[in-house]
Parts: C-alpha cells; structure tokens; sequence
C-alpha cells in the first residue's frame, strides 16, 4: 500500500488555484522532496494530507485511507507551533496524550532529535533551532511509519541545517517513509531518493535527482577546435555538440569519454581536456519552476 | 478521549493565566462581597444600604454570595477562561500540531469542554469555600449565628452556580471558534458582558417594552434571574428577577448546549489554517 497517493487534488481559494489537479505518489521507504518555490502550494498539499483543510476536489488515500486517523503519519507542517508556557517536555507530554502513545515515547524521540539537555526550559525561551527540531521530535511521538516535514529547515543556520539533514537521512535510513518539502532544491538533493517539484500548485517534474538534472554533458578542450568541432558532429550528430567557453560541449552519455578522446587522438587532434560537466541543478529547478523563485 | 482529557488537563493547570484568573476572581469576590460590605457596617458612611451590611454578609447567605458575582464579573472570568483555552490554539497555531497526533476535532473539543466543566465548578466551589471562610470570620467576631444554608440549598447553589459558570465559559469557548482567536473574542465577548447588556437592561429596556420582553431571553437577565431566586442581592450588577429561577435554570441550560454545539459545527466545519 502506497504511503501516499493524491488524485486531481486542488484547493482554490476565490480565483486562486493554490494545487491545482494534483497526482502525487510517494512509495514506501523512500525520501521524497517535495520541492518549489514560496507560494507553489506545497504547505497548502500537506495540510490537505493531513485533513487540516478540506480539498475542493479531488481524492487522498494515507496507506489506502482517506485521512483523518493518522495512525501511520507523523507531520511537522509550516513551522513547529507549541504552547510557550510549557518546557519542551511537557509540550511533548501533551502531544503524547492526544496521540495515546506513552510518556515513555517522550524520553525516546527527545533524545532522537537531541534535545533531552534542555528539555526542561521553556519553550518560548528555545532558540529556532531547537523549536525546529521539538517539531520533529512530536512528529516522531507515534513511531509513524510515513513522516512529512514541511521546510523543517526554515530559518535554521547553515549548522542547523546540516544536522537536520543528517536527522532527515537517519529516519529514512530507518526504513521510514519520507516526504520533506523545500523551496532549495540544493538543500535536499543529497537525501532524496526522487523529487517532485511543484509550481503554481502543478507538478512540473517528478523523478529522481538524476533524472531532473538530465544526463551529464562533456566537456572537450582540443585543437584545432573547428575541426575538432566538425569531427564531433560527424560522431555523434550536429545537435549533440555545441561550442561552449573555448571548447566543445558534447550532449553523450559521460562514459563514453575515453572511447571519444581515443577517436579524437586518432583523426590528429591534440586533446587538452576532457571532463564531465553537471547541469546546474538549480538552473534547472529555476527553468522547471517558471523562473519566479531566486535559488541558488 | 480520556487522552485529550488529560492532555487539555496539563495544558489548562500549567498554565499561569489560568491561576491568575482564579485569584482574581475569588480577591474581587471577597472584597466586593464581604470586605467591602463588612467595613461599610463598621464604620461606613451610614450610606442607604449600610443597614442590611451585617446580615448580608453571614454564613447562612452563604449561597446567595457566592454565586452573586456571575452574572456579570465572575461570568466575564468565566469567558476570559473559554476564549484562551480554546483561543489559544488558534494564536499559537497549535491545532495543527495537536490534530497531526491523530485525535479528531470533536474529541480534542470535546477533551477541551470537559476540562472546561471541571475548572468551572472549581471555580464555583473555591468561591463557595472562600464565602464560608469569610462568612464565619465575621459571624465569630460579631457573635452572629454560624448556621449554614441546608444540605439542599447547598447543592441547588453549587448546581445552579455550575450551570452559570459553565454557560459563560462556552460562551467564550463559541467566541474564539467563531473568530479563531483570543484578541477580538476577549474583546467582543467583554463587551456584550460588561458594557451591552448593562445598556440594555439600564437603557433600553425601560425606554421599548420589545426590548424589555426581548431582554428576558438573554443569557445575562436568566443569569442574574438564577441568582436573584437563590438569594444573590438585587443591589449586585446584574442580578434581577426577571424571570423565575425555574424557567431561568431552562434557558441556561438550552445556551450552554447551544454555544457547546454551534462551537462543535464550526470547529469541525472550517479549515484550519
Ligand atoms: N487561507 C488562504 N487563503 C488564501 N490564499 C491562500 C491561503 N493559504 C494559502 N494561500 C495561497 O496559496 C498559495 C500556496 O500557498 P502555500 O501552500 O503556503 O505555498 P508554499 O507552502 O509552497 O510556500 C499561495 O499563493 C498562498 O498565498
Ligand atoms: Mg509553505
């Protein structure tokens, strides 16, 4: 049973599509980025999956269920959001209550996400960092077997953010099921199994980090460069080659590169260099996203 | 649901505002109910009411005394009560957290009311305690009779003073589900209780008879008709028998039930963002 599966999910408000006729499949144990810009409707999605807000069409199945039980699904939407008055502790404590797991879960998910040492302050006094990560730690209160944690690192510093990744991939190493939304594609490329990027409440993309960055190019520095160039094309097709920054980018597969600076060598060229060269990635999310977001 | 319970229990003694409320509302009750009256009989001004002062303030009215205040200022505690408790959720954004646990909306509501109930007749009982103390303080000093209300009177007071402070906390409770939120709901909930109904009763009332007849279907005149059948002064703002305690015991009891449930509908009707 797929952990989630939308079908034609939208949510309008007034004229405003915020998702628009969404098809999502996360499956299970994989870590699934869920990716766009501010305002795509990525935090919008989440709440429908969790039956904060009511869709305006379209169907949810969590595990084969409509949502509501919850009872496999721990979330972190939009920001943690716990009462100031009580430590990190008892806002566990009281999260446990609503959630019927024991007290005994507090202790376990505290030290999870490593906050036992302060567990006792209050939490209007917790920096973001730590407000952030008390989130997760209720997220993780039930042992949910599909955990979805909207921008979880928002607002962290760069440590931050580092340590939350390194807490994202241990949970999916775990055998759970992971669905992480980001507006940085760069940030959650290394932890994601496949991506999906929204935009305009659309899904643009969907596929692994791989697949959106497209197959990697060649880079050839060899002279003469227009009878290099010439050669090229005859080899691999005109559109397979183009000249970039002094030398040739070639559109093959990058372990084709030494049979090609072998044929190269042969026909008489002297070849100075050649390397693969990635898509930039962000480019590329920028393109998928209609270029309204500004990452990088 | 016993879950929510003890989940809305920790939140709702945990937090100070809630003790405050409390010492509030019993330090303007003993002032304004025994202190104040106490002192006026010692050495007052001889004012109109200075007479009655003694007999006013012994153990036997302790039922009267004690739920005097909720008509209007102990009631306006009681909404102050709802609105943060239910308020708050909507200020912090908790509700998504707490419904991302798994619970439904209408069981955490319905934790959240029953924890409500209990603070109400807490409340109502501590106001009880604290009268009597009072109460038998000055009957020992003046060498007054220390008779108690009977067993009975007791209980109808303690009841009648639930049904009250209950009636006001979902009325708060329906505010804040309304208006998602603590500030406005404080405000306009405050408003009604201190400063419309006063206008009403005071103003309109004797100016149209509609209003006058309108008037006896409001929460605050049934309220203060409640108390006025069970002994509360009439001198108390808001306590007037408009109505029979009977009839008035009815129609508290139809608004309790109706705040609760229209606060129901909503809650689980609308989006929570
Ligand atoms: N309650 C609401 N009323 C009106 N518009 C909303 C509401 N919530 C979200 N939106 C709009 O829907 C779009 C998607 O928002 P959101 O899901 O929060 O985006 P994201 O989480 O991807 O940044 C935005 O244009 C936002 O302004
Ligand atoms: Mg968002």
């Amino acid at each position: 049973m797929e952990p989630i599966v939308t079908r034609g999910l939208t949510k309008r408000y007034g004229e405003l599509a915020a998702v628009a006729d969404l098809d999502l499949n996360v499956r299970a144990g994989e870590v699934y980025g869920f990716l766009g810009p501010n305002g795509a409707g990525k935090t919008t999605t989440l709440r429908m999956l969790l039956g904060l807000i009511r869709p305006t069409a379209g169907e949810i199945r969590l595990y084969g269920r409509p949502p509501g039980e919850l009872r496999d699904v721990g979330a972190l939407i939009e920001g943690p959001a716990f009462y100031p008055y009580l430590s990190g502790r008892d806002n566990l404590r009281v999260m446990a209550r609503h959630a019927r797991v024991s007290d005994r879960r507090v202790d376990v998910v505290l030290d999870m996400v490593d906050l036992t040492g302060r567990s006792h302050d209050r939490y209007a006094n917790y920096s973001l960092g730590m407000k952030q990560r008390l989130g997760v730690a209720a997220a993780l209160l039930k042992d949910p077997r599909l955990l979805i944690l909207d921008e979880p690192t928002n607002g962290l510093d760069p440590a931050g953010m580092a340590d939350m990744r390194a807490m994202v991939r241990q949970l999916g190493a775990d055998g759970r099921t992971v669905l992480i939304s980001s507006h940085l594609l760069g940030e959650v490329e290394q932890i994601c199994d496949r991506v999906g990027v929204l935009a305009h409440g659309c899904l643009v993309s969907e596929g692994t980090v791989s697949d959106l960055r497209g197959t990697a190019d060649l880079r050839v520095v060899a002279t003469p460069l227009d009878k290099a160039a010439a050669y090229a094309r005859d080899l691999l097709g005109a559109d397979a080659v183009s000249l970039a920054d002094g030398g040739l980018r070639l559109t093959v597969a990058p372990e084709r590169a030494a049979e090609i600076n072998a044929s190269l060598v042969s026909a008489g060229l002297r070849v100075s260099e050649v390397r693969m060269v990635e898509r930039d990635l962000e480019q590329a999310f920028f393109e998928l996203t209609g270029g309204e977001s500004r990452v990088g | 649901m016993w879950g929510d319970f003890s989940a809305e229990m920790i939140k709702l003694l945990k937090r100070p505002a809630n003790w405050l409320l409390l010492a509030v509302a019993l330090l303007l009750a003993l002032l304004f109910t025994y202190v104040i009256p106490y002192a006026g009989y010692k050495g007052g001004t001889g004012g109109p009411t200075a007479g009655r002062g003694l007999a006013d303030v012994l153990p036997a009215n302790l039922v009267g005394n004690s739920i005097g205040g909720l008509p209007v200022f102990l009631g306006a505690i009681m909404v102050i009560l709802g609105v943060l408790s239910v308020g708050g959720e909507y200020g912090w954004n908790t509700w998504k957290t707490v419904l991302a646990q798994r619970p439904s909306r209408l069981s955490v509501y319905a934790g959240k009311i029953a924890v409500l109930m209990v603070a109400a007749l807490t409340v109502v009982l501590a106001m009880f305690v604290t009268g009597l103390a009072a109460s038998l303080v000055i009957a020992s000093v003046e060498n007054q009779s220390l008779a108690l209300p009977s067993a009975k009177d007791l209980v109808v007071g303690v009841g009648a003073g639930w049904l009250l402070a209950g009636m006001w906390t979902s009325f708060g409770v329906l505010l804040a589900v309304l208006l998602r939120g603590v500030a406005l709901a404080l405000g306009l909930g405050l408003v009604w209780l201190l400063a419309v109904q006063n206008l009403l009763a005071l103003l309109a009332a004797p100016l149209l008879d509609w209003i006058a007849q309108a008037q006896k279907g409001l929460p605050g005149p049934n309220a203060g008709s409640l108390a006025a059948a069970l002994g509360s002064g009439s001198d108390t703002p808001g306590v007037d028998a408009l109505v029979g305690g009977g009839q008035a015991a009815i129609v508290l009891t139809a608004y309790l039930l109706g705040f609760l449930i229209v606060g129901a509908v909503e809650l689980r009707r609308r989006d929570i963002l």
